[in-house]
């Protein structure tokens, strides 16, 4: 900051014009959201009776929050998304990241076949498929179980085969072949050798994939019809109906399903952050 | 029975050395890595899209075989005016997506320059990316709602309430109203890629144009501006498409009433209410025709940049590299 040249009017200027820029953007970007934490702690005749700026009267008011947690049946949601988390990211880590090892360490005919097969799917997108997907599911009996949606959100699996196959790139192949020279199996150099290395790519691939999963209802609403099996994303949906315009409900309910995601920013950030370059590839 | 199990040994033997062979245990790795992968990705991809070509010639519904009609599909795509309607609303979301991407080049710009809090920034105007799209449909119900957070808003600068429209139901502003929504929700995530993009040039160049008193216009002009011009191309390429696909705002906010459907959410509607499971096929395939052709342009285009450059970074990189070995040396 020392060694600077000196403010002239036009720095001065141009940093007002800077600061107001963004902190309007920020402002913008975090209004509608804002609002609705106001809103989410207000009482019922607080909520008719002040504008939707006010502040509430109290932030120790969460009748809201309990009252939308159990309309919604949220515990259930959560334990569903839950689950099925854990097993996709699970199972998607392991086939992408055996997927980008072959396709990147060997050269065999057929390897950029399945490059440009896994690239031509990116381009379809999900929903227009969907409708063939849904015969498919009932045919193999896979609708309405939380296994079902697991797979399909499996084989739906393409960003993190990128993520995966950029950070092979950057690993060098002498790792390998001095762990073949010393008589490891090809299966060993991946399970004991490269996969403990794959943690930062994992990490972003995990991050990613999983704001996705608890994001994503189009899918969850197809094949997860009974109550019981709503995924978090669905169980929203209740308001729709009989809470029409009591949005001091709403707005708790929407709050709920916010701050896990929101945690998990405040954690990974860089993470996310990084992801958004790789991610790119796809658009 | 002694020779017996000799033999048995023996082949035995030579199977685990069939195994051990560095060859089978090559193409044994192959097989079994790509195996899961390629059956998910046939089976939940490739297999339906086939269905999908093959159903786009019927007239069916989900559960009935139906007939086959040829091209009739096809050509009610292009005569049906609910679908040509959706073209209109297209352009809304073009429009939405060029306003965005200036918008996030703006801001990355801001940031480039240095401010303080810019990590704090930053993460307020991507953070709405995360949220999910349902989340989302609620807080712009609410946001839009007659008499609630726009309208007090405007209330503050003056404008009474019987001025303002009905924001999600006024067929001239519902389409506006649904694109601002995806552009809050995205602007954060471009940025966040630009941002990227220019922090790639070594921020040495920055601090050399400043000190030899580069205007910040010129240095926007000559350092950031070609440091993203490729992802800015790319990005207005991909948002042909992309406001073709555009279909969480309008599914969510308003259901498509009013004028607000967009090709996919009729091409849904088709499919799911009104069981056209065959012109809902042909739409679909219309599209991935349409984004096949976006992503050829993307390629050519990308070519055409890079036909020169390639080998002009490849030569920079080798002598950036011997410049630090030597550097490293001394």
């Amino acid at each position: 900051m020392g060694k600077m040249k000196e403010m002239t009017l036009g720095d001065i200027l141009f940093n007002i014009v800077q600061y107001v820029m963004l902190i309007g953007g920020s402002i913008i970007a975090l209004l509608p959201v804002c609002v609705c934490v106001f809103t989410a702690f207000k009482t019922n005749e607080e909520y008719q009776a002040t504008s939707v700026l006010d502040l509430p009267e109290s932030f120790g008011y969460v009748t809201n929050f309990i009252e939308a947690f159990n309309k919604a049946n949220m515990l259930q949601g959560f334990l569903n998304t839950g689950l099925v988390l854990i097993v996709v990211l699970l199972l998607s880590v392991m086939f992408s990241s055996m997927t980008a090892y072959v396709l990147n360490r060997f050269t065999f005919p057929g390897n950029n076949l399945i490059r440009q097969l896994f690239m031509f799917a990116s381009l379809i997108p999900g929903i227009a498929t969907q409708v063939t997907v849904y015969q498919i599911m009932f045919n193999l009996g896979l609708i309405n179980h939380l296994y079902g949606y697991v797979i399909v959100l499996c084989g739906t699996d393409i960003i993190s085969i990128y993520i995966f196959l950029q950070f092979f790139e950057n690993l060098p192949k002498s790792l390998d072949e001095s762990a073949i020279l010393d008589g490891c199996s090809y299966m060993g150099v991946f399970f004991k050798i490269l996969f403990p290395l794959l943690k930062p790519a994992i990490v972003t691939s995990c991050v990613l994939k999983g704001v996705s999963i608890y994001n994503e209802y189009y899918m969850s609403n197809l094949y997860l019809q009974l109550p019981e099996l709503k995924t978090i994303s669905v169980a929203l949906y209740v308001f729709t109906g009989p809470y029409g315009s009591q949005y001091n409900y709403i707005c708790a309910g929407v709050l709920i399903t916010i701050l896990p995601i929101l945690v998990l920013f405040l954690v990974c950030q860089k993470q996310i952050y990084g992801g958004m370059a790789a991610g790119a590839v796809k658009g | 029975m002694k020779s017996g199990s000799m033999a048995a040994s023996g082949s035995k033997r030579s199977f685990i050395q069939f195994l051990r062979d560095g060859k089978t245990q090559r193409a044994l790795t192959i097989v079994l890595f790509l195996l899961i992968p390629l059956v998910l990705l046939i089976g939940f991809t490739y297999l339906p899209f086939a269905e999908m070509v093959r159903f786009s010639f019927y007239n069916r519904d989900y559960l009935s075989e139906g007939t086959f009609v040829g091209l009739k599909n096809y050509v009610e795509v292009f005569s049906r005016t609910e679908i040509f309607g959706t073209l209109l609303v297209s352009l809304y979301y073009m429009g939405g997506a060029v306003v965005q991407l200036f918008l996030a080049l703006f801001f990355a710009s801001m940031m480039v320059f240095k401010a303080k809090g810019s990590a704090i920034y930053k993460a307020c105007m991507f953070f709405p990316y995360l949220i999910g799209g349902i989340a989302v449909g609620f807080i712009f119900k609410f946001f839009y709602a007659h008499g609630y957070v726009l309208d007090t808003l405007l209330g503050l600068f003056g404008i009474a309430l019987e001025d303002c429209p009905l924001w999600l139901q006024d067929t001239k502003i519902n389409n506006i109203a649904l694109v601002a929504t995806s552009v809050w929700r995205y602007t954060g995530q471009n940025m966040v890629m630009f941002l990227g993009a220019m922090m790639s040039v070594d921020s040495d160049l920055y601090e050399a144009a400043s000190l030899d008193g580069a205007t910040r216009w010129q240095q926007f002009k000559y350092i950031i501006l070609p440091s993203i011009k490729t992802i800015i191309v790319l990005n207005l390429i991909l948002s042909f498409s992309g406001s073709l696909s555009a279909f969480e705002p309008p599914y969510v906010i308003t259901n498509g009433m009013m004028g607000t459907g967009t090709y996919f959410v009729i091409m849904n509607r088709l499919a799911h209410e009104n069981q056209k499971v065959g012109l809902a096929c042909a739409m679909a395939v219309v599209l991935l025709g349409i984004i096949v052709l976006c992503t050829v342009a993307q390629n050519l285009f990308f070519d055409y940049v890079f036909k020169d450059t390639r080998e002009e970074a490849a030569a920079k990189r080798a002598a950036k590299r011997q410049k630090r070995l030597a550097a490293a040396g001394k």
